[in-house]
């Protein structure tokens, strides 16, 4: 036994975080499943969309790239 | 990120040949000294590769300047063009005199995320030491554009003039928030999505030789291992190029708000 409870509960925090990675996930399904259906229904549009779905899932990914962060300060910085 | 404590002991703990963080160690290119400011270590090693890669590929390979171009000649054009219509859809006709700037990020990624993909290789890009400068003078160019350009009205920006009154504080408070966590987000992207590829490979190559110690059903793990190994390194050819594509196109979706900060 070593470390102490403090610790212990950092790290449980910093692996709590990967349920922000679930969260990232939905996200850009979402994002890119919705993108799909439109496409299918009019694909002659959809090639000028693709930039903006890019954006979209860069802007749904950093919020779980911020668990990741979160992670990384429990366990580097707290 | 990991230290070089961290990465041998857990290394012994865990029954592993190998941290799978061991790959992102910054270490000295010649001789065991301490890292300083000017050493040369293998992050500049790679990153000079990158620049080296990139002026074959833009000035060796377009030197001839043929009609009909040749392979790299090919490669490079398509290059120019797909960064040139990037800037020109989504920030505008007057953000082109940033497309050098925009290119060169591109390029410089999208090579250290590629020569990253190389057996035994280091990628640069995963380290947030490297793309948080890139991220950070994205966000300078920004806002000193945006405040040269429009003045006192850049700051409409933050002003949300289609939201109800009442609204408008609350949103403006939101959208200062937003802007400020921008090189936050944009510089965590990219080494994230870099490190956490690599080290998912390093991860089923630690246990790829489980070969010589399993007994019965256990000498699948190493079939199976190599095949988790062939798809995420495919996986990983096409994250290297999708995060370039994002950081860039960020880039010029950050430009066109600072050249048209209307809501």
């Amino acid at each position: 036994m070593e470390g102490d409870i403090a610790q212990m509960g950092a790290y449980l925090g910093a692996g709590l975080t990967a349920f922000g990675m679930g969260g990232a996930a939905i996200g850009v399904g979402n994002v890119v499943g919705n993108f799909l259906a439109g496409a299918l229904r009019n694909p002659s549009a959809a090639g000028g969309q693709t930039a903006t779905m890019f954006i979209g899932v860069a802007f749904a990914e950093a919020l779980g790239i911020f668990s990741f962060l979160v992670a990384l300060l429990l366990m580097f910085a707290v | 990120m990991a230290t070089e404590a961290t990465g041998a002991e857990h290394a012994d703990a865990a029954g592993l040949a190998f941290h799978p963080m061991d790959q992102f160690i910054v270490k000295p290119l010649f001789g065991d000294g301490p890292v300083g400011l000017f050493t040369v270590t293998n992050v500049t090693l790679w990153m000079a590769l990158a620049v080296v890669a990139i002026f074959a590929l833009l000035v060796l390979g377009t030197s001839s300047k043929a009609t009909v171009p040749g392979r790299s000649q090919s490669i490079a054009e398509l290059a120019y063009g797909f960064i040139r219509k990037m800037v020109e859809d989504v920030a505008g006709k007057d953000a082109l005199p940033f497309f050098p700037y925009i290119m060169t990020l591109f390029m410089f990624i999208v090579f250290s995320n590629f020569l990253g993909l190389l057996p035994m290789a280091f990628t640069p890009t995963s380290h947030i030491a490297v793309t948080a400068p890139l991220a950070l003078l994205v966000f300078l160019t920004v806002t000193v554009v945006g405040f040269v350009k429009n003045g006192g009205a850049f700051l409409g920006l933050f002003w949300v003039s289609s939201a109800p009154l009442a609204l408008r504080p609350v949103l403006a408070l939101i959208e200062v928030i937003s802007y400020f966590v921008r090189p936050v987000s944009h510089s965590i992207r990219l080494a994230g999505n870099m490190m956490a590829g690599h080290a998912v490979i390093k991860v089923f190559a630690a246990f790829a030789p489980m070969i010589t110690i399993s007994v019965g059903i256990g000498i699948l793990v190493t079939p199976l291992s190599i095949l988790a190994i062939t798809a995420m390194y495919a996986l990983e050819i096409l994250v290297a190029f999708i995060q370039a594509y994002v950081f860039t196109i960020l880039t010029c979706v950050y430009l066109k708000d600072a050249l048209h900060p209307a809501h």
